[in-house]
């Protein structure tokens, strides 16, 4: 029995529907991963697992217990980390820890013991009595995800942990989390826009997009489906009548002037392929991604939409400043 | 009520605010600079009952801290909600009145923080304590401080963004201050006064506080517990309400 089910949930925010008749179950020990672009109603579904927003109608169970009906039990059964910052800049690592384990109503030496290993984990032991205003974005990142395992949840939720943090960052949170996820066993809920997040660390991925579960599968198997690799070329006038019909060419999508084709064998088939589409500006040969897989299932592409955050933006921008 | 939790939540506030140094400073300098030019400025020529003007106003200004402290406190949850802090403590299994009264209680410990400072500012300016005026000062205090604090975290739970905080000032504060008697005395005021400042509770945190302190009180002793009671009681009621509806 999944340990995390869904029956039908969907959230209504007036008019619009954040989520809309999501059905997924998440096994135990399984990470679980929901990729899709911002505002596809991620956060949403994490805050409704946590009991901090209602559903509108719908369902979902935790660890058995029913989030309306239940939510004290639901509290104690999971950890969180949230999007954006949530430990005290003027308050230790190991305050930050403390206190939050007291609002668990944990017993005292359990709090002393849970704290030393969590931050062991996390790697933070040198540093558990600076306060957090002198850590890095990661460290921080990394406080709250230990802060968030004390008290020992059945089920962590990760909404979009990498967020904000500089590639380099991120691929060690992503080894982070792997790690954790190995030695605890741990059911996890991870949503993400980042492709490569979802591909390094979810056993199973459901594309989310605009509220609606579009699929779930293996992330092997979603890039098996897009049946192939992909060759992006820009052109202005691609002659797509005579691509459709080769026989290795499994899916063409077109964008302003550029166009994206599925092809089986890519090796043998590229000289003939170029040969049809007519006047050629580039050509980019690349494997599939969840990225494409995204684009296959929704037609477009994840980060197409202008939904990035004002934090996202100022993230990027200080980026490509430094 | 989670005792260990209301308690990890009172840690908390006290901790931040003794790191947070310019908040403890403007604390204790605000209400001194007050006494010593509005106070001493209009005490050069203004004499209430024969009382010097800088000592009459000695209570008001204590319960001027309080007011802007505790229903600042209060509303700074608008805040809290906008970043993440506030959603991590609401998704752990303490109930939302044990965080209400978490919040609540440190409202009070700052309060009670600032008025001991004051007081202790008063004698330099000749205001005279014994151990039962004092005591019974700590009561009214933390008793008012309960209710302010409840005010602003209702304010806190109702705003939708910081966006308005400006307006506290405008339409909470300054009319709960003018109006509460803190800078004139009771005696002969205009109907329309005497009827909004009979009807601002503030006005017998005001009378309470200077019948301790200075010996001049308006109200009766019986009238004024039972309303500064009544205040903290309803106060607390709304805001608990209030703090469970909030959208988190």
């Amino acid at each position: 029995m999944p340990i995390v089910e869904t029956f039908n949930l969907t959230k209504k925010f007036g008019k619009i529907t954040a989520v809309d008749s999501l059905n997924i179950g998440i096994d135990e020990g399984e990470v679980f991963g929901l990729l899709g672009p911002n505002g596809a109603g991620k956060t949403t579904i994490i805050k409704m697992l946590a009991t901090l927003l209602e559903p509108t109608s719908g369902n979902a169970k935790v660890n058995g217990f029913d989030v309306m009906k239940k939510p004290q039990k639901v509290r104690e059964s999971i950890g969180i980390v949230f999007q954006e910052p949530s430990s005290d800049e003027l308050l230790t690592g190991y305050e930050n820890m403390k206190l939050y384990a007291m609002m668990y109503g944990l017993p005292k030496d359990e709090i002393k013991r849970g704290i030393v290993e969590a931050l062991e984990l996390v790697e933070l032991t040198e540093r558990r009595d600076d306060l957090v205003r002198t850590y890095s974005g990661g460290m921080r990142r990394r406080l709250e995800i230990g802060r968030s395992l004390i008290h020992k949840p059945k089920v962590l939720f990760l909404d979009e942990p990498t967020l904000g943090l500089d590639p380099a960052g991120r691929e060690k949170m992503w080894d982070y989390i792997g790690r954790l996820v190995r030695e605890l066993r741990m059911t996890v809920l991870l949503t993400t826009h980042y492709m490569e997040e979802a591909d390094n660390l979810a056993d199973k991925v459901g594309i989310i997009d605009q509220g609606r579960i579009v699929i779930i599968d293996t992330p092997k198997a979603l890039k098996r489906t897009v049946g192939g690799d992909l060759v992006t070329i820009k052109t202005a006038n691609p002659n797509t009548g005579a691509l459709e019909k080769l026989a290795y060419v499994k899916n063409i999508t077109q964008n302003d002037d550029q166009i994206t084709i599925t092809v089986e064998n890519v090796s043998q088939n590229l000289q003939e392929l170029l040969k049809v589409v007519g006047k050629i500006e580039s050509v980019e040969v690349r494997n599939t991604t969840l990225n494409d897989v995204f684009l296959h299932f929704t037609g477009r592409r994840i980060h197409e939409e202008g939904g990035n955050t004002w934090f996202d933006k100022i993230v990027q921008e200080s980026i490509s400043k430094s | 009520m989670n005792l260990n939790g209301i308690s990890a939540i009172w840690q908390r506030e006290i901790l931040t605010f003794l790191r947070e140094k310019p908040r403890i400073i403007s604390a204790a300098i605000n209400p001194i600079f007050w006494l010593l030019t509005f106070g001493a400025g209009l005490g050069s020529t203004v004499n209430i009952a024969g009382i010097n003007y800088q000592q009459f106003i000695f209570a008001g200004i204590i319960v001027q801290t309080m007011l802007f402290s505790s229903i600042f406190y209060g509303s700074y949850l608008v805040w809290d909600r906008r970043i993440d802090l506030l959603k991590a403590v609401l998704v752990t299994p303490l109930s939302r009145h044990s965080i209400f009264f978490g919040k609540v209680l440190s409202g009070v410990t700052f309060a009670l923080i600032q008025t001991a400072i004051i007081l202790a500012f008063g004698f330099f300016i000749g205001i005279s304590y014994t151990f039962a005026s004092i005591g019974l000062v700590i009561i009214i205090v933390a008793l008012a401080a309960a209710a302010l604090t409840a005010i602003g975290l209702t304010i806190g739970s109702l705003m939708t963004s910081p966006e308005g905080f400006q307006l506290i000032t405008t339409f909470v504060i300054f009319p709960l201050f003018f109006l509460s008697g803190a800078l004139f005395p009771l005696e002969n005021l205009p109907a329309y006064l005497a009827a909004l400042t009979a009807a601002n509770p503030v006005t017998y945190i005001v009378d309470a506080l200077r019948g301790l302190l200075i010996g001049i009180q308006y109200f009766g002793s019986f009238e004024i517990i039972f309303i500064l009671v009544a205040f903290a009681l309803i106060a607390n009621l709304i805001g608990i309400q209030a703090f469970k509806r909030m959208r988190s």
